[in-house]
C-alpha cells in the first residue's frame, strides 16, 4: 500500500494531495502541465519536502512532517521513471540497469542486467550508449533499470511523452505488461487522459494541486463531475442556463443562442458535456421525420480531419463543437469544409454539470 | 569570394594567424634542434623545468582534490550571499600577477597575518619551493573552479535525482554520475589551471624569489637567461611551446568527447 498525502506551496500553486494505491494497482494522474502531478512522484520519491505531510509504502513510514521522519531518497526503495528517462550518458545500457544492484556481488552484475534487459528484447543493445539509443529503446532501458532496484513502489512520469507517435503503440503496451505483472503499487502521470485511461486501473485527475476526481477512466468519461473533467475526458462543453422542463428533462438554453435538453437535473449557469462519437450529423437541409434525438443545433463545418477510419469534424455553430463519425459516413455525406449540417444527439448522452 | 567583405574579412584573419604564429615559430628557427638540446643540457635548465613539473602537479592536485568538490558545491546548491562567494572565488582571476605576489605575503609571508600561525607549524613558504605552490595554486585554481561550476551546472540535474532513487547517496552520485557527465568540462578547466600554473611568473617572483632549484621555474629561468644566455632562454621557451600546445590539443581531443553527449544537455 502507498499513501501520499501532502501538503506544499509551489511558487503560485498550493499542492494538496491525498492518495492511496494498493499493491498491483495502478493510479494514473491526468492533468495540464503545471497541475502539480510530479510534485506528487518528488514527495513520494523523497526528491521534494513538502511543508506538511505525510508517505507510507509496505508499511514503513518514508516521510511524517508531524514527526520529524524524513528517510533519503536512497533508502526509499522506489522505481522512479523520469519524463526524459534519465539515463545515464557515460555508462552503457547494462551498466545503467546494474547502476542500483550494490548488493550483488561484482561479477554477477552484469548478468542480472542483462538478464533484465533480454526481458524488453534489449539484449543485443546491452553495450550501447543511451545517446545512440532510440526513444522506445531507452524506455525500455530506463524500465529495466527501475525494476533492478526491485521497488516497492512504481513511480513513473510521463513514461510515454517523450516518444514519437509511431513508438508509443508499442511501448505502451510493453509498459501495461510491467505494471500488471507488478506486485507494488504504481503512480503514473500523464498530461493525456486516454493514456490514463490505458494503463491506469484508477485515474485522478489533478487540477491546481488538487485531485479533482478519481474513478475507473469509464466512470469519469460518464459521469464527470465538473466541466473540468468533461473537457479533460475529450467531452465537447458547451455552457448556458439550465432550469426544469415539464417532460422531466432538463432545458438549457446556450450561450449564443439555442436549447438542448438532458436527463440530468440541472438550475442555473451549467457546463453541458457530451462526447464527439455521440453526436449525429446530417445535412441542414435534409429531410426529418420524428427522431430519437432530442437535441439538433444548426453548425457549419469548419475542419474535416482523418483518423485511420474515423473522421474528426470541427463544427462551428453557438459554441463550437467537434464531431467524431465513421469515414464511410463522412463520404457518404460529402462533408466538406464550409457545408451547413445539424449536429443531433441524445438528451441521454448529455450530461450537465453546474458551473 | 567575390565582393570586398570577404576580402576584407580574410585579412583580418591572415594579419592575426601571422602575427600570432610568427613569435612562437620564430622560437624554433632562431636555433637549430641541436642546438636547443644542448643548451637544455646545461644544470640550471633541467632544474627549472623539474621544479616546473613538481609544482605545477602538486597545485593541480591541490586544486582538483579541493576545487572540484567546492565547484560541485556552488553549481547545485542555492545560498543567500553565493553571488559574493562566486565573486570571490572568481577574484584572482583579475588581478594583476604582482599584486597577488604582494596580496600573499601580506597574507602568508614571514609578516603577513597568517605569518606567524604558519611560522608554528614549521612550515615556510616565502622564498621555498612550497611558497611558489602557493603562488601558483592562488592564481590558477580560479580558472579551474569557474570551469568546474560551469560544467557540474550544465549537466541535467535529473541525473542525480535518478542516481538517488536508485538507492546511491548524493557522494556516490557525485563521484559517479556527475563527475563523468561533467569530465569534458572538467578537463577543459584542468588544462587551463595547468596552462595559467605552469607560465606563472609575476606572483613567484614577488613571493617566493628566483633560486634556482628551489624557486626558479621555467618562466623565471627564462627571464634570468634572456640578457646573458638567449640560447637557453629560447631552449627553454621551446620546451613550454611544447608542452602548451600539448595541452591546448589534449583539450580539444577531450572535448570531441561532448558530440558523443557525454555531458548532458
Amino acid at each position: 500500500m502507498l499513501r501520499v498525502e501532502a501538503e506544499h506551496r509551489l511558487g503560485a500553486l498550493p499542492l494538496d494531495v491525498a492518495l492511496e494505491v494498493v499493491p498491483g494497482e495502478c493510479l494514473a494522474l491526468a492533468g495540464p502541465s503545471g497541475a502539480g502531478k510530479t510534485s506528487v512522484l518528488r514527495v513520494a520519491a523523497g526528491l521534494l519536502r513538502p511543508e506538511r505531510g505525510r508517505v507510507e509504502a509496505g508499511g514503513e513510514a518514508w516521510l511524517d512532517t508531524e514527526r520529524g521522519i524524513d528517510v533519503p531518497p536512497e533508502r526509499r526503495r522506489c522505481g522512479y521513471v523520469f519524463q526524459e528517462y534519465a539515463l545515464f550518458p557515460h555508462l552503457t545500457a547494462w551498466q545503467n540497469v546494474a547502476y542500483p544492484l550494490r548488493g550483488v556481488p561484482r561479477g554477477a552484475r552484469r548478468g542480472r542486467a542483462i538478464g533484465l534487459l533480454e526481458r524488453f528484447g534489449m539484449r543485443e543493445l546491452a553495450d550501447a550508449r543511451p545517446p545512440t539509443l532510440s526513444g522506445g529503446e531507452r524506455q525500455r532501458v530506463a524500465l529495466a533499470r527501475m525494476l533492478a532496484r526491485e521497488p516497492g513502489v512504481l513511480l513513473l512520469d510521463e513514461p510515454l511523452s517523450a516518444l514519437d507517435a509511431r513508438t508509443r503503440a508499442g511501448a505502451a503496451r510493453q509498459l501495461a505488461a510491467v505494471l500488471r505483472e507488478a506486485e507494488a503499487p504504481a503512480l503514473l502521470v500523464t498530461h493525456d487522459f486516454a493514456e490514463a485511461a490505458q494503463l491506469g486501473d484508477r485515474v485522478g485527475i489533478m487540477d491546481t494541486g488538487r485531485v479533482i476526481q478519481e474513478g475507473s477512466a469509464s466512470e469519469l468519461a460518464a459521469a464527470p463531475t465538473s466541466a473540468f473533467v468533461a473537457d479533460f475526458t475529450g467531452a465537447v462543453v458547451l455552457t448556458g442556463v439550465a432550469r426544469s422542463a415539464a417532460n422531466g428533462l432538463t432545458r438549457v438554453e446556450l450561450d449564443g443562442g439555442g436549447v438542448v435538453v438532458s436527463i440530468d437535473p440541472g438550475a442555473g449557469a451549467v457546463a453541458v458535456s457530451v462526447y464527439p462519437w455521440e453526436i449525429e450529423i446530417e445535412p441542414a437541409d435534409g429531410p426529418r421525420g420524428p427522431v430519437s434525438t432530442r437535441n439538433h443545433l444548426p453548425a457549419e463545418v469548419l475542419s474535416v480531419t482523418t483518423v485511420g477510419n474515423r473522421v474528426r469534424l470541427g463544427l462551428a455553430g453557438p459554441q463550437p463543437l467537434a464531431a467524431e463519425i465513421t469515414r464511410v459516413a463522412a463520404d457518404a455525406l460529402e462533408l466538406r469544409s464550409g457545408m451547413r449540417v445539424t449536429a443531433s444527439w441524445k438528451a441521454v448522452a448529455t450530461r450537465l454539470v453546474a458551473v | 569570394m567575390k565582393g570586398w567583405f570577404p576580402l576584407l574579412l580574410t585579412v583580418a584573419l591572415a594579419l592575426a594567424l601571422v602575427f600570432l604564429t610568427l613569435p612562437v615559430i620564430a622560437i624554433f628557427v632562431d636555433s637549430s634542434p641541436a642546438e636547443l638540446v644542448e643548451s637544455l643540457g646545461e644544470p640550471g635548465a633541467l632544474d627549472a623545468l623539474w621544479l616546473s613539473l613538481r609544482v605545477t602537479a602538486i597545485s593541480l592536485a591541490v586544486i582538483l582534490l579541493v576545487g572540484t568538490p567546492a565547484a560541485y558545491l556552488l553549481a547545485t546548491r542555492a545560498f543567500r550571499g553565493k553571488a559574493l562567494v562566486v565573486t570571490l572565488v572568481e577574484l584572482p582571476l583579475v588581478l594583476p600577477p604582482a599584486v597577488a605576489g604582494i596580496a600573499l605575503l601580506a597574507a602568508v609571508g614571514p609578516s603577513g597575518i597568517l605569518g606567524g600561525a604558519i611560522d608554528a607549524t614549521g612550515i615556510e613558504l616565502a622564498l621555498q619551493t612550497a611558497g611558489v605552490v602557493v603562488a601558483l595554486t592562488f592564481v590558477a585554481s580560479p580558472f579551474y573552479i569557474r570551469q568546474a561550476m560551469a560544467s557540474f551546472a550544465s549537466v541535467d540535474r535529473t541525473l542525480l535525482d535518478a542516481s538517488r532513487t536508485l538507492g546511491a547517496s548524493e557522494a556516490r552520485g557525485f563521484l559517479r554520475v556527475m563527475i563523468p557527465a561533467a569530465l569534458p568540462g572538467l578537463a577543459a578547466g584542468t588544462a587551463l589551471a595547468l596552462g595559467r600554473a605552469l607560465g606563472e611568473f609575476g606572483a613567484t617572483l614577488m613571493f617566493a624569489g628566483s633560486f634556482q632549484g628551489i624557486t626558479q621555474t621555467v618562466p623565471l629561468a627564462i627571464y634570468d637567461r634572456f640578457s646573458t644566455d638567449f640560447e637557453s632562454a629560447l631552449a627553454l621557451s621551446a620546451v613550454l611551446v611544447a608542452v602548451s600546445a600539448g595541452i591546448l590539443l589534449s583539450v580539444k581531443f577531450v572535448q570531441g568527447g561532448e558530440a558523443l553527449g557525454i555531458a548532458a544537455r
